[in-house]
């Protein structure tokens, strides 16, 4: 483009514009060296979160636990909650906690399932709101009664079990079986690992949460997808390259794009952790760990599964033969 | 790939126009939509009860005591036929799901089959020797249940109606539960009284030969019951015998209102239809001076002497009413008796103070996102980054263009997955500009490295975007209330990035590169 012309319209102005950064080598990083750490990282945060799980549990909310949730503002200055507390566990109503959500004045109160059928669930709810009477505005009250509980964790489980043999299923279609298993299994990992920081950190496991885990499994394929893409590609262009330079050369080449696209998926979840709200906070804090911990994934454990499990190489049998005896020598 | 042949860019205008002409009434109050000419779309995003604050109630028809009530019902009239056919029996119950006897002369079968059948054609009657099961028939009582549910909504909605409510939504979900959606009420207290109640009112005779006391103690006379007063004078426990039959029942009713008695006590004033007039009529006549009891959902409202005989199917209930209690129940009156009870599984309600906070919260968060990710954009691919930013604005329009036609409802995940998706969308123009670099890289002309860099990434998108809504799809089928509520959006923002990403963006740059023909590229 020669010296810049005269701007004369807006297109011109667009046009005159170049990026501030521009990612412009690319990069040379051995993934596949760093594999089995990787592996082994995954392994340990893996069975970690199902001991948390087994150990610990989730903080089930009550959308599954059944229960009363109730958010209250004072009307008068800050909330004293250990005066709340007082009375509201004189009520006889077995386990409340009390939590300040957000402001000072805004406290959440959970009732535990009261003893008995949905009714009783009920009575519980008069007996709060009679013993802190009209000093407090009620921002929500949710009552979840013993069946709906029971049927929402049904659903849950079923919808993230099917997520992943449907992802998997996809990928199998447009790839080969062995992306699939490869697709599936990552998932999986970020998945359990998900759950798994929800039972360390002890946060409010409910709906929402489940929306976000339903999601990263949706983000973490995203990525792997795209790698595999990639490998898929680099396969056929390069019948005889070995297997852990041509993971290596995909993951390398595909870098820039999983930095910017965790970039701009993190900023927006950022915001919305920083600006969404006391209700939003679990589904935030469940996105970013599942957009870092998926894109981690693809590059450790997506990519460098097909080194274990081969897929097959498109072209002629003698030539994926050749080339498979090429790579049964060990890159350390 | 660079191609653009007139119909098709006339085709991506106009749908980009499209979504910014049906989502620009969201920028708007209702008010201000209003005052606007006819022609102009006006149909806005509506909002889920978490942002606008309301009550969202799921109740279930207890088809159980439907049940139970239905073979009480047939153990009565089995003993009553059976005493008039002079047919021997032992041990007659209802139990479970079933109804059981054993038979003195099995070789009565026939007469029982044929009694059976008269009262309820459809039972179905097993026999093993004198062993006699009677069993609802299965297909008769879903299609039983079905009704039930059906009547119940229909009856829960004038209910509602009645209360004054705006824009209840009141639908049927799963087999036997109905879902109900009460905008803008942040106390549902009244009305979950009011559809608390089964409401059936009946009218006995009551039994003046057996004390509650003797009937107590197990003499009570077949045929009749002992029922509680309800909040009697006479203190806690007081019960009184009825008899079983009912003389006249609340379904011959065709208005009930609340009003005042000489001594300016509220009471319920009804009116019987002709059938209930008639019988009403009959009954009184013939029992004068004898007392009778007023039956609501198994309790005694009243039980006063017939003083004369009650012809013109007018009559009053008093009974311990506040005006706001008379008021109500003559509401339920007028509105009909539930087929079943109802119970109440999840309540979830919302105040406006909370709503509105969480829409400001939402749209902040929404807000800041997606002009974070302009700006990035803009930072990392400049001029291109501009077209991924138009591209991204008509995205946006056309997911709120979308979800205005559809009537989906946004929810605050629903908002949270509109800011996601916004993160997500650029990801398709990251990966196509990307390619384009690579091929630049790789020695490309700068023609065909777009033609490439679009072709090469398009299937990659592609399958990005299935991945994501399978996951989406998965959580509108299984998920409840906010969590389709982001399903949703989830699914509409894939299909719109689709669009926007590949179609609006090429179109941007090739129009570019046709007019200022550069020989490289920004990138």
């Amino acid at each position: 483009m020669g010296a810049p012309r005269q701007a004369e319209t807006a297109a011109d102005l667009i046009a005159m514009l170049r990026p501030l950064i521009i990612i412009r080598k690319i990069p040379n990083i051995d993934f596949m060296g760093w594999h089995k750490a990787g592996f082994a990282l995954s392994a340990l945060l893996t069975i970690g979160s199902i001991v948390l799980f087994l150990v610990q549990g989730l903080n089930f909310g009550i959308d599954f636990s059944g229960g009363t949730l109730m958010e209250v503002r004072t009307l008068t200055g800050p909330a004293d909650l250990g005066q709340m507390r007082g009375t509201l566990t004189g009520l006889g109503l077995g386990d409340v906690s009390l939590q300040q959500f957000g402001a000072p004045d805004d406290v959440l109160i959970r009732l535990a399932r009261q003893p008995g059928d949905d009714k009783a669930q009920e009575q519980g709810v008069q007996k709060v709101k009679q013993a802190l009477g009209s000093n407090v505005e009620y921002r929500r009250t949710e009552v979840v009664g013993p069946t709906v509980g029971t049927e929402l964790i049904h659903a849950g489980v079923l919808a993230t079990v099917l997520a992943l043999f449907a992802i998997a299923a996809y990928v199998w279609l447009r790839f080969e079986w062995q992306f699939g298993v490869g697709a599936m299994l990552s998932t999986l990992h970020d998945t359990i690992t998900t759950v798994g920081l929800f039972s360390l950190l002890q946060i409010d496991f409910n709906l929402t949460t489940l929306a976000a885990i339903l999601t990263i499994a949706g983000y973490s394929i995203n990525d792997t997808v795209v790698i595999y893409d990639r490998m898929r590609e680099t396969m056929r262009k390069y019948k005889t390259m070995d297997f852990p330079t041509l993971i290596n050369k995909s993951l390398n080449e595909t870098l820039s794009r999983t930095i910017l696209t965790v970039s701009t998926t993190a900023l927006a979840v950022l915001s919305l952790l920083i600006f969404g709200g006391e209700v939003l906070r679990g589904f935030s804090i469940a996105m970013l760990w599942g957009i870092v911990i998926g894109t981690y994934s693809s590059l450790f454990i997506a990519a460098p599964l097909l080194y274990y499990i081969r897929p097959r190489r498109s072209g002629s049998a003698k030539e994926a033969e050749a080339a498979s005896a090429a790579e049964r020598e060990p890159v350390s | 790939m660079l191609y653009f042949p007139k119909w098709l860019v006339t085709l991506i205008l106009g749908i980009c126009a499209l979504g910014v002409l049906l989502s620009a009434p969201n920028l708007f109050s209702a008010q201000t939509l209003d005052a606007l000419p006819g022609w102009i779309p006006k149909k806005q995003v509506s909002l889920g009860l978490d942002l606008r604050g309301g009550s969202h109630l799921l109740l279930e028809v207890d088809m159980n005591a439907v049940r139970r009530e239905r073979f009480n019902a047939l153990v009565d009239s089995l003993r009553t036929e059976f005493r008039t056919a002079r047919i021997g029996y032992t041990g007659l119950n209802a139990e479970g799901d079933h109804v059981s006897f054993t038979l003195r002369e099995p070789e009565r079968l026939d007469d029982v089959r044929a009694i059976v059948k008269k009262i309820d054609p459809d039972v179905d009657l097993t026999s093993n020797g004198a062993d006699v099961t009677l069993k609802p028939n299965p297909v008769a009582l879903e299609s039983r249940t079905r009704s039930a549910v059906e009547q119940s909504i229909e009856i829960v909605r004038r209910r509602i109606d009645e209360t004054g409510t705006k824009e209840p939504i009141i639908e049927r979900e799963g087999q036997d539960r109905i879902l109900v959606q009460l905008p803008g009420v942040d106390n549902p207290e009244h009305v979950k009284q009011l559809i608390g109640r089964t409401a059936k009112l009946t009218f006995h005779f009551v039994d003046q030969n057996v004390s509650p006391e003797d009937a107590k103690a197990g003499h009570l006379p077949p045929g009749d019951e002992v029922l509680p007063l309800q909040d009697s004078h006479s203190g806690q426990g007081a019960s009184i015998v009825v008899q079983k039959r009912v003389m006249v029942s609340g379904d011959s009713l065709t208005d009930a209102q609340s009003t005042f008695d000489q001594n300016g006590a509220p009471v319920v004033a009804f009116t019987f239809d002709s059938v209930g007039t008639r019988r009403f009529g009959e009954a009184t006549r013939a029992n004068v001076g004898k007392l009778f009891a007023i039956v609501l959902d198994n309790k005694v409202i009243s039980a006063p002497v017939i003083r004369e005989p009650i012809t013109q199917g007018h009559g009053q209930i008093s009974g311990n009413f506040t005006s706001q209690s008379a008021q109500d129940l003559a509401l339920l009156l007028r509105a009909g008796a539930l087929p079943a009870p109802l119970t109440i599984l999840e309540e979830r309600t919302v105040g406006p103070g909370l709503g509105a906070d969480s829409i400001h919260a939402g749209a902040l968060a929404s807000i800041v996102g997606v002009v974070l990710v302009v700006l990035f954009m803009i930072v990392f691919y400049g001029q291109f980054g501009i077209y991924a930013d138009i591209a991204l604005f008509f995205n946006l329009c056309l997911l709120l263009a979308s979800l205005s036609l559809l009537g989906a409802t946004l929810t605050l995940p629903g908002i949270a997955g509109i800011a996601l998706t916004m993160g997500m969308a650029v990801d398709a123009n990251v990966l196509i500009y990307e390619r384009i670099r690579e091929e630049v890289r790789g020695g490309r002309s700068l023609i065909s490295s777009l033609q490439a860099g679009f072709q090469r990434a398009f299937g990659t998108i592609l399958d990005s975007h299935v991945t994501t809504a399978v996951a989406g799809f998965l959580m509108f089928w299984l998920g409840s209330g906010p969590v389709k509520g982001f399903a949703v959006t989830l699914i509409l923002g894939v299909i719109t990035s689709l669009f926007s990403a590949i179609l609006v963006t090429r179109l941007l740059i090739v129009t570019w590169v046709r007019r200022a023909k550069p020989k490289l590229l920004p990138i």
